[in-house]
């Protein structure tokens, strides 16, 4: 059986890589792709870390389930595409409005 | 109570005037009618009063004024109450407020409110046009009350209340026409002129108190151990040694009382008031110089004769130190204004300098002794100087009316309707700014503002136009001048040379009043001949006098002239006949024929048992009436001379210049220049004090410097506060927000709107917080090297975000 810390290594370097290419990339639908996977990675290490501590919750009827890390990826799939569908809208409409889809270009919102 | 008991009735003479004046003021708003009928009302009732008193005084005058008479213990009609209360303990003493008939009081009575009432029926016609009628009545009334208080008072103090409610009057009325500043200045001169005098009167009034005790007439002058005691003790013995300048007390109480004299009845030093008073209507010329003012200022010489000969011993010729000052001040006096009267053109300032010079003759003849005549002459000079006044405002006001007449370019006497309606009297230019409603009719603008019409000058022939008037001045002007045998004015004069001639043998002083006095009396007889002359006689010198009259024939006109010429019959008939009462048995053939009637010299016998020692009866001596008969003649001689003969003409230099020569008939124009050299010693210095002393020196330098000097330290002390609110208060109110806008700038560019920025501060704030927890959890043996190495390094973090923010903003 493969180790929980290879999911975990796995997980550190798909979120590095997000991270990275949240901070380092100018377009700004690469910036939601780098989120994207930043979430992925976490999502990984929720399913895995249930995986391996075996959580358990009782339920009503006295069986005992454990769920919770799957209902946590799930939750993230569902606000990472209801975050992708609200972030393209924005990158289409700052295009719109400016031109351009470049983070660097886009900070009107200063002191 | 019987109220016709002349204890009683007495009380309530002065009363009806002055609750006049407070109806009137008060109540009588701007009717004419109203305030006219209150008026004489109230005067006249003053006057029936006086009349009874008179009247039973003179059916009993046997016994009035005679100590242990039958009239009760003092043998005088009177009574008096407790005023002001005896102050138990602190030694105060009781003043008590009372009336007093005796028969000085009785003469004062007869002739005080006859020429108020008289005075007033003439202010009815006088001043029928003015538009303050209302307040000139109410004025008048309070004059002729305050009179009246001062003739019945029983004490010095009350008569003293009485002397300043009259000197308020003239201030009052000689300020009448106050639109003129001659006029409110002549007012202002008048107050400030007398109040010199009763400012001295009231210290000799406090000094008497102060010695005696008591201020009641009876008390002081009919006690004989009284006025002993005052005569022997030196004046202020505990201040000096011997008394005052060596005066006795009742000397020096004599001198002041004698000083508020010399300023209300306008003696020379202080003189110069009454000339200046002619700016007031001519009626209250007549009231100051007949019924009240003046005459108070003798009456009260009279009243206090025996204080003020306390010590002397008249029959030897030694005279008291207010007698030797009267005597003298009274004849300077009398010689001097006589000679001013001499060339003044303005017919009330003649009548103004010869009542100044007929004074001096009472005063004089008091100062010698003459203490009879002087009250006679008091009387027959106020009833022939009311007459003369009250003529010479008929002549300005003819004068004026001729002038309007004049101007509005009729001819004749018949033609001129009502052109006088509207104007107002001697300033009939002073009312242009009161417009009297209704005066469609010659507008006082119309006259010729250079036209005076008091101005003798102007005059002339007016016995044509004003016959009433002009009978009645020239019986006036013979009593002034002193017309033997039928004038009251020669045997009053007569009286005083008399007692002067008697007293030549025995004093020195007596010659020079006597010498004095007869030069006066030659001169008062050509300057009134010299009046009547210009005023009356010879042709018309302008248009004006041509047309002068006040009985226009329109029902109006007759209404004044009668009432301006009413009263003047009424006073020339005692001007006439006043004399005859003072007629010495011994004169030939008139005295003889006054003693048939029953009269033996009613008048000196009457008026000398006021006195506690009646003066000795003087035999009739033919001396004194040749200088009577000369000096009258001799002056009227000169005058007939110099303006009878060949009577001035328009345009002709005033005769008088020729005879004195224009450098002395300038002087004597200008009154010696009397007035000028007061401004240069009086005035001048007072507004050099007031304004360089007390303005400059005391108002803005001493009491200017204190106030500057607290004001500066309060403003000192201010600043002081403001620098310790700038720098404390507003430094920490002002560094709070300054230390946040600084810090807020320095942290500005954290906020730098790249949203990569932005995540990777949130990076390194999450691994910090993750290496601290590191730390806490796992190696909490480093905790404190760890937080060491925090705050180092964020020091120098800040240490280089400074310099770097710092060289940006250079």
């Amino acid at each position: 059986m493969v180790p929980l810390i290879a999911y975990l290594i796995v997980a550190a370097g798909l979120f590095s890589l997000g991270m990275y290419a949240v901070l380092a990339r100018r377009n700004a639908i690469a910036i939601l792709m780098g989120v994207e996977l930043m979430l992925n990675a976490v999502n990984i290490n929720l399913v895995a870390f249930w995986r391996f501590s075996q959580p358990v919750t009782e339920a009503a009827n006295g069986l005992k389930v454990g769920m919770a890390g799957q209902a946590f990826a799930a939750f993230v799939f569902v606000v990472a595409a209801a975050e992708v569908a609200v972030g393209l809208a924005l990158v289409i409409s700052m295009y719109r409005n400016r031109r351009t889809v470049i983070a660097e270009d886009i900070d009107s919102l200063k002191f | 109570m019987n109220w016709s008991d002349p204890n009683y009735l007495t009380w309530l003479i002065p009363i009806p005037p002055l609750v006049a004046f407070f109806v009137i003021i008060l109540a009588a708003g701007r009717s004419k009618t109203l305030s006219h009928i209150i008026a004489i009302g109230c005067v006249f009732s003053s006057w029936l009063m006086s009349l009874s008193i008179v009247l039973a005084a003179v059916t009993q005058h046997k016994d009035l004024g005679l100590v242990g008479g039958s009239l009760g213990p003092k043998g005088v009609w009177g009574g008096s109450i407790n005023w002001l209360a005896n102050g138990t303990g602190s030694g105060l003493r009781a003043i008590n407020m009372g009336v007093l008939v005796d028969p000085l009081t009785v003469i004062m009575l007869f002739m005080v409110p006859l020429a108020c009432l008289l005075i007033f029926i003439y202010s009815l016609g006088y001043m029928a046009h003015d538009p303050r009628n209302t307040r000139f009545f109410a004025y008048l009334s309070l004059f002729a009350g305050g009179m009246l208080l001062l003739v019945v008072a029983d004490n010095l103090l009350m008569l003293f209340i009485g002397w300043e409610i009259m000197g308020l009057c003239s201030y009052l009325l000689i300020g009448f026409w106050y639109e003129k500043p001659s006029a409110y200045k002549a007012a202002m001169k008048a107050f400030m002129t007398t109040r010199i005098g009763d400012v001295i009167m009231m210290l000799g009034i406090a000094y008497l108190w102060a010695s005696t005790g008591t201020l009641n007439f009876r008390d002081v002058l009919h006690n004989q151990a009284t006025l002993d005691m005052l005569a022997k003790a030196p004046a202020l013995s505990s201040v000096f040694n011997g008394g005052f300048l060596g005066l006795s007390a009742a000397a020096l109480i004599g001198i002041c009382i004698v000083c508020g004299t010399i300023g209300k009845s306008a003696q020379f030093p202080l003189h110069v008031w009454l000339p200046d008073a002619m700016e007031g209507p001519t009626p209250v010329s007549a009231m100051i110089h007949a019924a009240t003012m003046v005459s108070a200022g003798v009456y009260l010489v009279i009243r206090m004769f025996p204080l003020l000969s306390a010590g002397a011993n008249i029959e030897a010729g030694l005279y008291s130190p207010p007698m030797v000052l009267m005597a003298v001040v009274g004849a300077f006096t009398a010689l001097f204004s006589a000679t001013i009267a001499l060339a003044q053109n303005d017919i009330k300032k003649v009548l103004a300098y010869s009542t100044i010079s007929q004074l001096g003759f009472m005063i004089a003849a008091l100062g010698i002794g003459a203490y009879v005549a002087a009250a006679f002459h008091l009387i027959t000079h106020a009833f022939f100087k009311a007459l003369l006044f009250l003529g010479s405002g008929s002549v300005i006001h003819g004068m004026e009316h001729g002038e309007h007449a004049a101007h509005a370019g009729h001819a004749g006497h018949d033609s001129h309707v009502a052109a006088d309606a509207a104007h107002g009297h001697d300033a009939h230019d002073s009312h242009a700014g009161h417009g009297e409603p209704g005066a469609g009719h010659a507008p006082t603008e119309d006259v010729t503002p250079t036209f005076d019409p008091q101005d003798m000058r102007n005059m002339g022939g007016l016995r044509h136009t004003m016959p009433v008037t002009h009978l009645t001045f020239l019986i006036g002007g013979a009593a002034l001048a002193g017309f033997p045998i039928i004038t009251a004015g020669f045997w009053s004069k007569d009286e005083i040379f008399a007692d002067a001639f008697n007293m030549s043998s025995r004093s020195p002083l007596a010659i020079f009043v006597l010498v004095a006095l007869a030069l006066a009396a030659t001169l008062t007889a050509l300057y009134t001949v010299r009046q009547i002359a210009m005023t009356f006689w010879g042709e018309p010198r302008t248009e004006a006098a041509k047309h002068a009259l006040h009985n226009d024939g329109t029902a109006e006109g007759r209404a004044i002239s009668f009432e301006l010429t009413f009263p003047l019959i009424i006073l020339a008939f005692f001007a006439l006949v006043a004399g005859f009462v003072g007629v010495n048995p011994g004169f030939p053939v008139i005295g003889s024929l006054v003693k048939s009637l029953g009269f033996q010299e009613p008048f000196a016998n009457f008026v000398g048992r006021t006195l506690l020692n009646a003066p000795a009866h003087l035999d009739f001596n033919g001396w004194p009436v040749l200088i009577s008969l000369t000096v009258f003649g001799l002056g009227a001689y000169l005058g007939w001379l110099l303006y009878v003969r060949r009577p001035v003409v328009a345009g002709q230099p005033d005769p008088m210049e020729g005879i004195l020569g224009a450098d002395l008939y300038r002087i004597l124009q200008n009154k010696y220049y009397v007035d000028e050299f007061y401004g240069w010693a009086f005035i001048s210095p007072a507004r050099w004090i007031a304004e360089v002393f007390t303005y400059q020196v005391l108002d803005k330098g001493l009491i200017d410097g204190i106030l500057h000097m607290i004001a500066r330290a309060a403003i000192y002390t201010g600043n002081l506060f403001r620098e310790f609110n700038r720098v404390v208060i507003d430094g920490v109110g002002d560094g709070i927000p300054a230390a946040l806008i600084d810090a807020a700038r320095s942290l500005r560019g954290v906020q730098s709107g790249h949203i990569q920025q932005y995540l990777l501060y949130a990076l390194v704030g999450v691994l910090w917080v993750g290496l601290n927890l590191v730390v806490i959890v796992v190696f909490p043996a480093i905790i404190g090297w760890a937080a060491l190495a925090q705050i180092a390094i964020a020091l120098l973090l800040v240490l280089i975000f400074n310099m770097s923010s710092s060289k940006a903003s250079e």
